[in-house]
């Protein structure tokens, strides 16, 4: 059985905002397929005694005081956008995505 | 497929039980960002306070602003919550431009805070409404939408966006479902963001401003038959703006989703949009599940573990929260269960109690601003806060009464001088020459003539009928425009009348 179904990979497609055509599907799915086989082997040494770990550090409580630090420039902030207008970044618009 | 009627509230109520959820944002009123030191000031220009960790520029990480940990857990604990020993972060996956790292650094299945509850009031009854979790999580960039619709560029559709927001720190307070209410859900809704804001308020960790947006609520709304025990389907309703907002919009979709299913279709879980001006709610996008969210623990942030002694150091700082206050306010000042919610509804419980703090006793520091202030507050269609006077003020008038400086009639004049910009108390005193009249020899010349005058009372009370002297008295303030001293004017006549 796959890890992964061409359906996923079209959904994740999807909320990526991805347009992959059916080729591609076919292509990546496969290949995703045999990612995921390969990292579940991880999987086989757990053991209970390991408890999952999302942090490679054993750190907790780091915190910065709440102090202003100087922000950019607009035009620094706007220097990398493929678009910009009125000092505000200009991106396509998602229709029926009211934020 | 036809547009679903309306049907009427009151007979919606009688075929269905509605259950409520409520989701708050609180944007934090710190100096700097969640994980940025970016300002946060409102209504700055677009794109001053970003920086590669606010727009997610490759490269820069975030590092959690110490204040707003404090904040919240200020907030978590003012809600009677646990605030858990150990949680992370965790990172919300989702495809929108106002984020613009592609996802939003919130918390999941570890909310910082969890099991509380408050108690609101309707109508003399008291609700308990139980608190799911409150957890943290940064704002989002607003966006400005421009074209198509508006027609300024034909046919082009597109976004303006603005990251100074992105990045705030937001806490998000979220309820278990709210049951029981029957027709009183509006009021059970409004009166729960009512009590959430002044409780937020007072502990001064955000403004709660709803009309700026640092307060903002989700309405969750289901019907279910009456009887029956499994809840429908729910819809959430953003765009909540205000607290009588609150109340329309579950007002609205109680009266939208009973027309569903009375005409035998199924609710449709989606998120709606509430609209202020026709109080009524319209489809926005299906509810994305979940797990479209793709959370993960957030990699680039250590987990928290606020230890026991902090969270006690920080509960030790909180002040006296408004439920406690009022009923101490209600005791010391002697209020019935009316007259402390007209004190708490005119929001001026501050006031007066800043009022009495300066020197003035409760009854008349209460006297003041629920008649005479309230009143010109509403004839100039502004808050009792606006009012251009202070409570030092007012206990300075108050003060000047006590001394038999003014009367009423008198204070009501220096209320009107100093709202209307003439200056302190005092100097609208002088300027309007607003003294009580006490001095005898004045007093006396104004007595001998009202006398005069009135002949024929004056007899009466020469006859031995004292009462007829009040009737001198009334004569002697309106010579006096009001401001003879009144009980002494009536001592200087019956003894002039050899009546005393
Ligand atoms: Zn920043």
């Amino acid at each position: 059985m796959s890890a992964i179904t061409r359906d996923e990979v079209a959904h994740l497609a999807r909320l990526s905002r991805l347009a992959l055509g059916e080729d591609e599907l076919d292509h990546l799915a496969a290949q995703l397929d045999q990612i995921i086989s390969a990292v579940a082997r991880v999987q086989e040494v757990t053991a209970e005694e390991i408890p999952p770990t999302s942090h490679a550090l054993p750190l907790t409580n780091v915190y910065r005081a709440d102090e202003v630090r100087p922000s950019l420039t607009p035009e620094q902030a706007l220097a990398g956008a493929p678009a910009a207008e009125e000092q505000r970044f200009r991106v396509p618009r998602i229709l029926d995505e009211e934020a | 497929m036809t547009t679903p009627t309306i049907v009427k509230y009151e007979e919606a109520l009688t075929r269905y039980e509605p259950v409520l959820g409520i989701e708050t944002h609180i944007e934090l009123g710190t100096n700097s960002k969640m994980f940025c030191g970016c300002p946060t000031t409102f209504g700055a220009e677009p794109n001053t306070q970003v920086c590669p960790v606010c727009l997610g520029l490759p490269g820069s990480l975030p590092v959690t602003n110490h204040a707003a940990i404090e904040g919240i857990i200020k907030i978590g604990l003012a809600f009677n919550c646990e605030i858990v020993e150990w949680c992370r972060f965790a990172r919300k996956n989702y495809f929108y431009p106002d984020m613009p790292k592609n996802y939003q650094i919130s918390q999941y299945d570890e909310p910082l805070c969890v099991d509380g509850h408050l108690d609101i009031e309707v109508e003399g009854e008291t609700y308990r409404v139980e608190i799911e979790r409150v957890h943290m999580e940064e704002d989002t960039g607003k966006s400005l939408h421009v074209g198509g619709a508006t027609g300024r560029i034909h046919g082009a559709d597109f976004s303006l966006v603005d990251y100074n927001r992105a990045g705030i720190p937001l806490v998000e307070i979220v309820t278990k479902p709210i049951t029981a209410t029957g027709d009183k859900a509006p009021l059970v809704a409004r009166a729960y963001a009512t009590e959430l804001r002044e409780l937020v308020r007072s502990i001064g960790v955000s403004d709660v401003r709803m009309e700026e947006g640092s307060m903002r609520c989700d309405v969750n709304v289901s019907l279910m038959p009456r009887g029956a025990s499994e809840w429908g389907t729910r819809t959430e309703t953003k765009n909540v703006n205000s607290l009588r907002s609150v109340e329309r919009a579950v007002r609205s979709e109680i009266e939208r989703q009973a027309a569903v299913l009375d005409a035998g279709r199924r609710v449709i879980q989606e998120t709606r949009h509430f609209h202020e001006d026709t109080g009524v709610t319209t489809s926005g996008r299906s509810k994305e599940e979940a797990q479209d969210y793709r959370y993960f623990p957030e990699p680039d942030l250590v987990p928290m573990a606020p230890s026991r002694e902090w969270v006690e150091e920080l509960r030790a700082t909180l002040p006296e929260l408004p439920a406690a206050r009022r009923k101490r306010v209600q005791r010391e000042w002697s209020l019935s269960d009316l007259e402390l919610r007209d004190v708490v509804n005119a929001g001026a419980l501050d006031l007066i109690e800043a009022t009495i703090a300066a020197g003035a006793d409760a009854a008349s520091a209460r006297k003041w601003w629920m008649n005479e202030l309230s009143r010109r507050a509403t004839e100039q269609g502004v808050e009792l806060t606006a009012l251009p006077i202070t409570p030092d003020q007012v206990a300075r008038i108050q003060a000047m009464v006590v001394a038999g400086e003014l009367n009423d009639k008198l204070a009501r004049k220096v209320f009107e001088g100093v709202l209307a910009g003439e200056g302190t108390p005092d100097e609208v005193v002088a300027a309007r020459g607003l003294k009580v009249v006490s001095d005898d020899g004045a007093l006396a010349a104004i007595i001998d003539q009202v006398i005069a005058d009135n002949a024929a009372v004056a007899d009466k009370v020469r006859g031995g009928k004292v009462a007829a002297a009040g009737a001198l008295v009334g004569a002697v303030m309106k010579a006096s425009r009001g401001q003879a001293d009144a009980g002494r004017a009536r001592e200087l006549i019956l003894e002039k009348l050899g009546a005393s």
